[in-house]
């Protein structure tokens, strides 16, 4: 069953009253978001809870960006939500928002029920995936209608390991928890490390069950003993030790990863390129700060109201055709102008380096060179992937 | 020699308080809260001055008395009396004021109130708000034609220039450029506009007449990164001949041959370059550089930069008073 059932028809409604349109035809524009985010299980370090409706909030915002754009020229656009609880539920919604002639989606899911949900996919049907991180996603397991918002983790660790380069902090030691993303970004940073020539001189499993917020101080120094090392690199996706690691390590060392100094898609203290705009009309929309959810739910959702204002319909077929055209850019508060990766359909974009309190560097980073764009110098690039959704 | 004779004559006719003698320059500085003044012909900072929260968009009045201040996180718009260098005055200009442009009748005030997605008309002799206009998301750049006839605003994240009658407040046209338009420059005669886009990275000339977009400019600076060549700014020569572009983090400023649109060349300025204006010969153009935190400054006779100088941090807009 369904935990919540948002429409946003209302918020369109007010948005579309105001100005009369300048251009000729009405289109209208119904976008389906399903949301799916398994419990995390049991977090030690949860003293700051993530917000719930992360990435729901994100697309809210960007349908009412569309909205905007759309009352001058004709645009009606609707966001049609469904938050599930389980893979068969969102599948379910999924299917069902395609029998009322839903084709256009981002899904904020795992990477099992987004290609779960990809085999009932109507030929047209376009799907955005804002929430799966999964490399197999953009190497192996690529379908033509399936684009990716939300950054891998390969661009994730690609860029903090130029960020170490750049440093020259050469010798890291990587502690990674034991759920499977945390094994998935492990990976990621182990690929980005040799690719980047960083040298990981411990590479241990977390595998401590004791209560850190008593312990941390006598468990990690000795958990993080080693001969020297340059940072102690973490992979803990949902934060559950994580957070317990910078300070406590046995020598004086930053910490980086999934905590410390985090290569992210979005953060409340990116602010410049406009994103000062973006953040304050996010927070008055939602009351909180908006996240890398949200970012890669809004990312979709404009992605898909700037090519429906160039090419002036919704159909699905030359909306994709339109993005994967050199007509299509995403302007999106990173500096640059977005495009999608003709092989795999990942959202180019670059990545901002944060503490909690700050931003510390944006990749990719001068000095590392690419042939065609250096955004290409993060994530898989095409000989790296086996995926040709273009053909 | 003849300068300094012509300052100290000046300084005695206008009294020991007036501290305005040399051609000035004024700068915002947006993390500083402050306006560097620069003397034009030392060309260096002589003066700062504090102002309201995040000073962006400034702009003089028309008989050159006051200079008009975007105190964006003050919600309001400061008035700088240029005699004294002092706050004389807030305007209701609306929430999150960024950039504006003032009317040729020296009253009305067009401000993009880049929060709310609306632009203010206030007139600046009653304060009384006259309009406030739906626009796109995050408008920026407003411009008034020379001939009054026409306000012109850009928003961001809807791509638009919205067109807007004078007279009546209201929006006749909008029409569609690249990605995240952010300034919009009238040539003198009110013919033609020059609307900038920054990710788009594309500049667009707009026939005023039939309000048809005539040709569109791309620039290709040697050795940088296509994503990074921003437009920005635009300062146009009152003889119709150059036109000059800012092209935000490729730090250059394109030369362009105002009449054919062809670019001339690029000349290297500080990093992220944003505003620019002309001095009152227009001899001399002023870059304001985001992230260097400087002003550079081009001698349009060589076309060359000449200086950069150090002003506040994040330097936004940059006037020069022509009567100073």
């Amino acid at each position: 069953m369904f935990q919540a059932v948002s429409v946003i028809a209302t918020l369109v409604c007010i948005l579309s009253t105001a100005i009369p349109a300048a251009a000729a035809d009405t289109v209208d524009v119904k976008i389906g978001y399903l949301q799916w985010i398994p419990d995390p299980g049991s977090i030690l370090s949860n003293v700051l809870p993530e917000p719930e409706d992360a990435g729901l909030r994100g697309a809210e915002l960007a349908i009412a960006d569309n909205s905007t754009t759309g009352k001058f020229l004709g645009h009606n656009y609707a966001l049609v939500s469904r938050l599930a609880d389980s893979r068969q539920t969102t599948v379910d919604a999924f299917k069902a928002l395609q029998k009322q002639g839903i084709e256009l989606f981002v899904v904020n899911a795992p990477a099992d029920t987004l290609l779960a949900l990809m085999d009932n996919a109507n030929a047209d049907t376009l799907v955005f995936n804002a929430g799966a991180a999964d490399d197999s996603l953009r190497t192996r397991e690529c379908r033509n209608n399936l684009l990716h918002s939300v950054p891998s983790y390969a661009m994730l660790t690609d860029a903090l390991n130029q960020w170490l380069r750049l440093r020259r902090w050469n010798e890291v030691f990587l502690i990674t928890g034991s759920t499977q993303a945390d094994v998935a970004w492990a990976n990621a940073f182990r690929r980005s490390a040799k690719r980047f020539g960083i040298d990981i001189v411990e590479d241990r499993l977390w595998t401590f069950d004791a209560d850190l917020r008593r312990t941390a101080s006598r468990e990690l120094p000795l958990f993080t003993q080693a001969r020297d090392y340059d940072a102690v690199v973490v992979a803990d996706v949902r934060g559950d030790f994580g957070e317990y690691v910078p300070f406590n390590t046995w020598l004086p060392r930053p910490v980086v990863g999934t905590q410390g100094m985090s290569p992210v898609a979005w953060h409340r203290v990116v602010e410049s390129w406009g994103a000062a705009q973006l953040q304050s009309r996010f927070y008055d929309l939602a009351g909180r700060d908006m996240n890398d959810a949200d970012y890669a739910a809004w990312a979709a959702m404009r992605s898909l109201g700037t090519a429906v204002t160039q090419v002036g319909s919704a159909d699905a077929k030359s909306v994709r055709r339109l993005i994967f055209s050199d007509r299509f850019q995403l302007a999106a508060f990173k500096g640059r102008k977005l495009t999608y990766r003709q092989w795999n359909g990942q959202l180019r974009q670059p990545i901002p380096l944060v503490h909690p309190r700050g931003l510390v560097a944006t990749a990719p980073f001068e000095g590392f060179i690419h042939p065609l764009t250096e955004m290409d110098t993060l994530g898989f690039d095409e000989p790296e992937s086996t995926c040709r959704i273009n053909g | 020699m003849k300068a300094l004779l012509k300052k100290t004559a000046l300084a005695a006719l206008i009294g020991l308080s007036a501290p305005t003698i040399a051609s000035v320059a004024y700068v915002s500085n947006e993390k500083d809260n402050t306006l560097s003044v620069i003397d034009t012909e030392t060309l260096k900072v002589i003066d700062t001055i504090n102002v309201g929260a995040r000073p962006r968009g400034i702009l003089l009045s028309k008989d050159f008395t006051k200079l008009y201040i975007c105190a964006s996180d003050d919600d309001t718009v400061q008035v700088l009396d240029l005699a004294t260098r002092k706050i004389i005055d807030n305007l209701p200009s609306g929430e999150d004021p960024e950039q504006f442009a003032l009317h040729p009748n020296n009253k009305h005030l067009y401000v993009a109130n880049e929060d709310d997605d609306i632009v203010t008309v206030v007139d600046v002799t009653t304060k009384v708000v006259l309009a406030q206009i739906d626009v796109g998301i995050e408008p920026e750049g407003v411009a008034v034609s020379p001939d009054g006839k026409w306000a012109v605003n850009t928003s961001e994240t809807t791509s638009m220039l919205h067109w807007i009658n004078t007279k009546t407040f209201k929006i006749e046209k909008n029409i569609v450029v690249g990605q995240r338009p952010r300034h919009v420059e009238f040539s003198k005669d009110s013919k033609i506009a020059w609307a900038s886009a920054e990710i788009g990275g594309t500049v667009h000339i707009i026939d005023v007449d039939t309000l048809e977009q005539i040709h569109e400019m791309s620039f290709k600076v040697p050795g940088v990164n296509q994503d990074r060549v921003q437009p920005v700014g635009i300062e146009l020569t009152s003889n119709g001949e150059y036109a000059f572009v800012a092209l935000g983090p490729s730090n250059h400023v394109a030369v362009v041959d105002a009449k054919s649109y062809q670019v001339l060349d690029y000349l290297l300025v500080g990093s992220r370059v944003w505003q620019l204006d002309l001095n009152k010969d227009e001899t001399q153009l002023y870059t304001t550089n985001g992230v260097s935190s400087d002003v550079s400054v081009i001698d349009l006779e060589g076309m060359k930069v000449i200086k950069s100088i150090k002003v506040g941090r994040y330097p936004w807009g940059v006037v020069i008073d022509p009567n100073s």
